[in-house]
């Protein structure tokens, strides 16, 4: 039905079938949408923040989905910057995958704020002071560089790469791409590295506050150095995924085992700097402040030390180390691990960065506060990754989205 | 225009000694501000409360236990070294709050809130509260609702102004009257005149003649201790809420009592008895 759409060579599965699939996966975007017009129309008193909670599941969401994208711009980093050429066989994905990430950070940026109408005052009435508006340009601009570094790959498509227009500027567009990545990367920097400063700077919450170098506390490096590490944890356990749903070989063992490589190298040396981060935070930051570590991680029935040591050593350092030797790299068991336990990490320390600093009392009077999402938060939060699951199958079924499939797969095809 | 060029510095000094626990201060700033109420107030976290009134205990046992109240508005920071980057004001990413730098006020402009509360996390004192639903009064109380305060809509943060149209008034009564300047009693927030107990005293800082500075004495020095922190009390039974943290708070509060004192900040173990002794404060 829809053969004339799919690239050349390529082998899909039925139209029908594939339509079903997308049915049930639109059946659980819908319901997202379903609550996020309850929001946008009732008010952000469909959800169970409160005065208290004023940043919770969604700015987490936010946070984590920028930080797992940022496989995109680390990617095109490398493969455009340094050269690494085994890299143009990952590339194309890591940009989709950053492309949801980012378009999906923006749509629960549009649902969490109280006047979404007003949300062009962040550019208008911008304060060069906040962070916050760090955040709102360098995201804006580097959604806008990678839905050009998009583009050649949707003008691949069969049947637009027959208007030779189209083809030609695709042709040129991967010609120039190095610029748009070294924007990307001079962008994704800075937003990142903001939205850890988004933390960091706010020196009335202790669990949250860090010194820093000139106007950057060191959340803010520590956000970009994760974002580059783990992000492309999550692009191989995308990849991963897909492989698994489509039943193919996608890309060649030496790209993912080079990937969790560099991977390995940036999670083990981000997470040094996370414990020294960490310890001086816990025995010189907050002490000066009358806090002493205990304080933030007891009395109270779900922030322990628990998180705190999951965070670091379960999600840090173990697959720091897995993904550094080589053996357990290129062993597929211990590298999925790995890669699992990378992308919960980044997660788990977005949750942190998040929700436990609201929790924390700071007044000597005042009390831990837990907060329970309500189901139209749920609904709202699970709603890119039914849109990311969407927006996945339907670029992998119609664009050349990995360079090496044909390869992979020629023999099972002549079969 | 009004010529009033003198530099002021807003603010007040609650006698804990003295608050009972009324919640007169709370009610009249919710008549004069305009607040609205919930249908169901019984979720206090979502609840609007420009003045709050907090519990403290000593945390003994009877007949040892002792109580204080703690009303406590917005505290108006000027921020770290006094420079008006309090910790909302800062983190704005519309400029829908400000810092005053002739008055010391940290006001909100609901028209340009945009509701990201990025600034409500960025507040230790949870002083700024979001508008979860649209404003609703009992009815009939609209009627009865102060034109000279702009009620706000849904979705976005609001907070105490330290009833900063009260001093527009007094500018305007000063300039129709020919003065440069308003007295201390001209321009007096709604909780300090509905204290029935008198326990809070507000006024400018700045001003030698006014009581409130009398009280506090601020010390124009930053503390030795601290070079963040500003304005310093020389009164060594007064201190401000987590003063430590630099955010040079400019309301004051006033306790006789050694415990409620140290329960306006956080110390370490030991920590106290160096820093009453630093301000020599060492009544029970």
């Amino acid at each position: 039905m829809d053969s004339a759409l799919i690239p050349e060579g390529a082998d899909r599965c039925s139209f029908p079938k594939f339509a079903i699939g997308i049915c049930i996966v639109g059946a659980v975007a819908l319901w997202g949408v379903y609550a996020m017009f309850l929001c946008w129309f009732k008010g952000l008193n469909q959800t169970n923040m409160n005065d208290y909670y004023g940043f919770a599941l969604w700015i987490w969401a936010d946070l984590a989905v920028i930080a797992v994208g940022g496989g995109a711009f680390f990617t095109g980093l490398l493969k455009y910057i340094f050269n690494v050429d085994e890299l143009k066989n990952i590339i194309n994905f890591a940009v989709i995958i950053g492309f949801i990430c980012y378009s999906s950070a923006l749509l629960i940026l549009a649902i969490d704020i109280g006047q979404p109408l007003r949300g062009w005052f962040i550019f208008w009435h911008a304060n060069v002071h906040s962070m916050l508006t760090e955040v709102a340009f360098c995201l804006s601009c580097y959604f806008a560089v990678l839905t050009i570094e998009f583009i050649p790959n949707l003008l691949e498509n069969r049947q637009a790469n027959k208007v030779p227009f189209f083809r030609h500027l695709a042709h040129n567009m991967h010609g120039v791409m190095a610029i748009f990545a070294a924007t990307g990367a001079f962008l994704s920097f800075f937003h990142q590295g903001s939205l850890g400063g988004v933390a960091g700077v706010m020196y009335g919450r202790p669990f949250a506050v860090r010194e820093g170098l000139l106007i950057w506390p060191w959340t803010f490096f520590l956000f970009t150095w994760s974002a580059a590490a783990f992000g492309p944890c999550f692009t191989l356990l995308v990849t991963w995924i897909t492989e698994v749903v489509t039943g193919k070989k996608l890309v060649k063992d030496n790209v993912v085992h080079l990937l969790a490589k560099i991977s390995g190298w940036m999670i083990t040396t981000y997470i040094i700097a996370k414990i020294i981060d960490t310890i001086y935070w816990a025995y010189v930051t907050a002490p000066s402040l009358g806090f002493k570590m205990s304080h933030f991680y007891t009395n109270n029935s779900f922030y322990g030390y628990w998180i705190l040591i999951t965070e670091i050593v379960v999600c840090g350092v173990i697959p720091g180390i897995l993904l550094l030797n080589k053996s357990t790299r290129e062993n597929s068991t211990t590298r999925w691990i790995a890669i699992v336990l990378g992308v919960i990490g980044v997660c788990l320390n977005r949750w942190v960065m998040v929700l436990q600093i609201m929790a924390v009392p700071v007044m000597s009077f005042d009390t831990w506060a837990l907060y329970v999402p309500s189901w139209q938060e749920v609904a709202t939060t699970v709603l890119p990754v039914a849109y990311g699951i969407i927006f996945i199958a339907i670029t992998y079924r119609y664009l050349p989205v990995f360079p090496q499939e044909r390869e992979l797969n020629h023999t099972k095809l002549e079969q | 225009m009004i010529q009033d060029k003198k530099e002021h510095k807003f603010g007040m000094v609650i006698d804990l000694d003295k608050c009972t626990g009324c919640g007169s201060c709370m009610v009249s700033c919710m008549s004069e501000n305009n607040i609205p109420f919930k249908e169901d107030e019984s979720r206090k976290k979502d609840s609007i409360t420009w003045m709050r009134v907090y519990k403290l205990t000593n945390g003994k046992s009877f007949p040892d236990i002792q109580i204080a109240y703690l009303p406590r508005p917005c505290q108006h920071c000027s921020g770290k070294g006094g420079h008006g980057h309090s910790p909302c004001v800062s983190v704005c990413p519309a400029t829908a709050t400000d810092y005053g730098y002739d008055t010391g006020i940290v006001s909100q402009i609901y028209t340009r809130c945009f509701g990201c509360r990025y600034c409500m996390g960025a507040c230790p004192y949870h002083a700024r509260y979001f508008n979860w639903w649209d404003p609703e009064w009992p009815a009939g109380q609209e009627k009865y609702l102060s034109p000279n305060v702009s009620p706000r809509m849904r979705g976005v943060v609001e907070k105490c102004s330290l009833c900063y149209h009260r001093y527009q008034a007094a500018r305007d009564k000063a300039y129709y009257e020919g003065r440069d300047d308003i007295e201390e009693s001209e321009y007096q927030t709604a909780c300090t005149t509905a204290c029935p107990a008198g326990a809070i005293v507000f006024g400018d800082l700045n001003d030698p003649s006014h009581m409130v500075h009398q009280i506090v004495k601020p010390d124009p020095h930053p503390d030795p201790m601290n070079k963040y922190v500003v304005d310093k009390s020389r009164n060594p039974k007064v201190f401000r809420l987590l003063e430590r943290l630099g955010t040079n708070t400019k309301i004051y509060y006033l306790s006789e009592r050694e415990w409620v004192r140290k329960a306006g900040d956080n110390y370490l173990d030991g920590e106290w008895d160096k820093v009453k002794n630093h301000h020599g404060s060492s009544s029970k």
